[in-house]
């Protein structure tokens, strides 16, 4: 018996193997080969054919920026063609060999789970990329020898970037989407997700490139390569054996969602003092970095907000002294602060940014909801850096009108921002040996604990101080200076 | 020391226990048939035993790796057959194998060498040239056990190995299965068909509901689950007046005009008695033998007894 059998030693020998197998099998199938062929060689000089014609036609009527801004987007639209395969081709390879039932003889070689991602990943990345690269040569060329234009080269590696990118973008995203299904029509249904995206995106693309600020395409390509970072690690995540084996069917089992659910809400407690202890002593200390991150982000904010005062000066007369006086009070009392109602609005309002950003946060890993809690953050410094330009003590006034109730409205912003941070990571720091399901309704239990728990507490008492103490204790500090 | 040492596996899926406290051991060269109903666990245990998926609680060694923490090895020591064949469909033979050959770190040379005996062996040498889609479900999976061989496993896991085949493929894999455990490989068939079981096996392990309920040779299954052995006497005369020639002990279970069936816990005894005693009345015999009973009645015999042992612990 043979023991000399033994696993491709390194990521990418074992990881080829596994890619050259699947490109191999995509240049069978003329599903594959029919498109790419059109897009690389008919689609590049079609659009020299509209860009000569755009330019001919705009330069008649005295208009050739149009026609200068028309060929970049152009080249832009023929690298992106071609790319927009690889999600077809992903899909294909992870939830269709799934569903084909060859992944199993697969899984049972000694290639690791690694190996296994990264040359699925290359497979479905290496055609349409070349396809893209040589039909863009191909529309380059054309456009040389028709209107005698060639690319800066900061333009040529923009796009290039951008069409790389964007094509990682989409194939680690049809990773993860194929890893949660277990067919390919789930697979193609749920893509939407990555497809609307995508092309709103390449709107945007567009109005930038016509708008002719260039410089931004490299933020793009930078938050592209954060996105391709985050659903690789997401990626990897779901796609290992453990997790590919154990779901057979797509099945939405709400009861036992909901059992995981209260059991990870009561998380043990067997009475109200009982869950409010574990709720400190164990919830919080599980969130302790996502607060750390939260309370960076909000300071960052103020400071943003800070400097941007140095450069948008508001006038100096706006901050009138005399204003806080006790017919202050009054105009307040008009628009419901010092009343109930007022205090059920700022309530409302805190309720309602707190919800919003969960949902942002929810589909972006936390990202939008910081930057939502960073708002009014940035707001405050903004107030902060107007009143030291108008040469007043901007810590006094943030004593009187924000401290009062920021004592408590902060920490609040700070934990929720947190906790949302904690189930927007979900997916992608999911607990060893549980599914992204089982992960998500643990982590929306726990950001359910934190926030009915410490978060509305806290709100509600500051929205009371907010409405009821900051007023008075404002008059009682400006009013004399 | 065993090829396959199985202690206490358990398997759960949320909150599904798919297998539960499973215990196996396998010597090189023997032949354990996993017997039981769809959805038992014996697809899972494979599973674990081929470090496919991680036990929930429980450990196992195959050929001496350990499967949760050596899985590379353990994967390289085994050769799994899976429950569905898993082929390429637009792939040939030939490139499909060198495909898993170069998975398994084999070298070329070797991999066609080998590509070409297995192929030979398995009679799919005339196919190599069809591409996969166009082969019938006996070649399939024969192409299927052909790569499961290919870097000459210690360990075969071979989950319905001859599920989807005629009845002469499957007679042909059956004893493909059998020549290959000459070779002191360890081998488990997971398997629904008894006379597989019966065919192939050395060992028999039934489970049901994740859990071994029985777990022995065939005979001795037979012996503990349907009780002693019967055997069949028939004479060439009439049965009256021979039954008092039969020896003390034995039991009469049913008997016609010219034969009667009883059984005995020590037939080595019992059976050179009767015949002598019959020899000395001068009442000639046709025949003395065993009564074969089926592994069905066994195995129907073992889920009975696990689900009314079930319906007391319930009742409690």
């Amino acid at each position: 018996m043979a023991a000399e059998a033994s696993t491709p030693t390194t990521l990418f020998s074992g990881a080829w193997i596994v890619a050259r197998r699947e490109i191999r099998d995509q240049f069978r199938d003329w599903r594959v080969l029919a498109p790419i062929l059109l897009l690389t060689l008919f689609f590049p000089l079609l659009m020299n054919f509209t860009a000569s014609q755009a330019v001919d036609f705009v330069g008649r009527y005295g208009a050739p920026i149009i026609g200068e801004r028309l060929i970049p987007f152009l080249l832009m639209v023929v690298g992106f063609f071609p790319i927009s395969i690889s999600i077809v081709i992903a899909l294909e390879s992870f939830a269709g060999e799934r569903e084909r039932q060859t992944l199993e003889p697969l899984l049972a070689t000694p290639l690791s789970d690694g190996q296994l991602y990264l040359g699925k990943t290359a497979a479905s990345l290496a055609p349409p990329l070349a396809a893209a690269y040589l039909g863009i040569t191909v529309y380059l060329i054309g456009l040389l020898v028709k209107v005698q234009w060639v690319p800066s080269a900061q333009l040529l590696i923009q796009i290039l970037s951008l069409t790389t990118i964007q094509a990682m973008v989409m194939v680690s995203g049809a990773v993860v989407i194929s890893s949660l299904t277990t067919s390919v029509r789930a697979a193609n249904l749920l893509a939407s997700f990555i497809i609307i995206p995508v092309a709103m995106l390449i709107m945007g693309e567009s109005m930038i490139m016509f708008w002719g600020r260039y410089h931004i395409l490299w933020w793009i390509v930078l938050a592209l390569m954060l996105i391709t970072i985050v659903l690789t690690r997401m990626g990897l995540r779901l796609f290992n054996r453990e997790e590919l084996l154990a779901r057979e069917l797509d099945v939405l089992d709400l009861r036992g969602t909901g059992r995981r659910f209260r059991s990870s809400f009561l998380s043990g407690a067997r009475n109200p003092i009982d869950w409010y202890g574990g709720l400190f002593s164990k919830s919080l200390k599980r969130i302790r970095f996502p607060i750390l991150i939260t309370s960076a982000i909000l300071l960052t904010g103020f400071l943003v907000g800070y400097k941007q005062a140095e450069m948008f000066t508001l006038p100096a007369e706006i901050f009138q002294v005399s204003a806080f006086d006790k017919d202050w009070l009054e105009i307040l009392r008009g628009f419901g602060m010092l009343t109930p109602s007022g205090l059920v609005k700022i309530l409302w309002a805190n309720i309602r940014a707190l919800i919003l950003a969960t949902i942002f946060g929810v589909f972006t890993f936390g990202v939008l909801a910081e930057i939502l809690l960073m708002a009014p953050m940035a707001i405050t410094g903004y107030f902060a850096g107007s009143l030291t330009q108008a040469g007043l003590d901007a810590s006094q006034y943030i004593t009187a009108l924000v401290l009062p109730h920021a004592i408590l409205e902060v920490p609040a912003a700070i934990i929720a921002g947190a906790a949302i941070l904690q189930l927007g990571m979900a997916a992608i720091s999911l607990p060893k040996g549980s599914s992204l399901g089982e992960g998500w309704t643990t982590s929306l239990a726990e950001w359910a604990r934190i926030s009915i728990g410490i978060v509305l507490p806290l709100l509600i008492a500051a929205a009371f101080l907010e409405v009821f103490i900051t007023p008075r204790i404002a008059v009682w500090l400006l009013s004399g200076s | 020391m065993s090829s396959i040492e199985a202690n206490s596996l358990c398997k759960m899926f949320g909150t599904f226990t798919a297998v539960d406290d499973v215990s196996l051991h396998v010597k090189p060269g023997e032949i354990l048939a996993l017997l039981g109903p769809n959805g038992a666990g014996k697809t899972t245990t494979i599973r674990m035993l081929a470090s496919i998926l991680k036990p929930t609680r429980g450990s196992a060694k195959i050929a001496g790796y350990d499967i949760a923490h050596e899985q590379e090895a353990v994967r390289n020591a085994v050769g799994l057959l899976t429950e569905q064949h898993g082929l390429y469909t637009r792939m040939r033979a030939g490139e499909y194998l060198a495909f898993f050959g170069s998975v398994y770190g084999i070298d070329s040379s070797t991999i066609q060498q080998r590509t070409r005996t297995l192929l030979g062996e398995y009679k799919l040498q005339e196919s190599a040239g069809l591409r996969l889609g166009q082969y019938s479900k006996g070649m399939r999976q024969k192409l299927a056990l052909v790569r499961a061989l290919l870097h000459e496993p210690q360990i075969l896991l071979l989950d319905e190995p001859t599920s989807a085949m005629d009845p002469e493929s499957a007679h042909h894999v059956r004893s493909s299965i059998v020549e290959l455990r000459s070779d002191d490989r360890a081998i488990i068939v997971c398997t629904h068909n008894l006379f597989e079981a019966e065919a192939l096996a050395d060992r028999i392990a039934i489970i049901r509901k994740g859990k071994i309920i029985a777990n022995d040779s065939p005979v001795e299954l037979k012996r503990k689950m349907v009780g002693d052995p019967i055997m069949e006497l028939r004479l060439a005369c009439s049965l009256d007046g021979a039954l008092e020639h039969l020896p003390e002990g034995i039991v009469k279970i049913a008997s016609g005009d010219t034969w009667v069936r009883y059984s005995t816990s020590q037939p080595e005894v019992v059976n050179p008695k009767t015949l002598s005693s019959l020899a000395k009345a001068g009442i000639p015999v046709v025949t003395l033998s065993r009564v074969e009973r089926s592994l069905e009645e066994v195995y129907l015999q073992v889920v009975r007894e696990d689900e009314s042992q079930e319906g007391m612990n319930d009742g409690r």
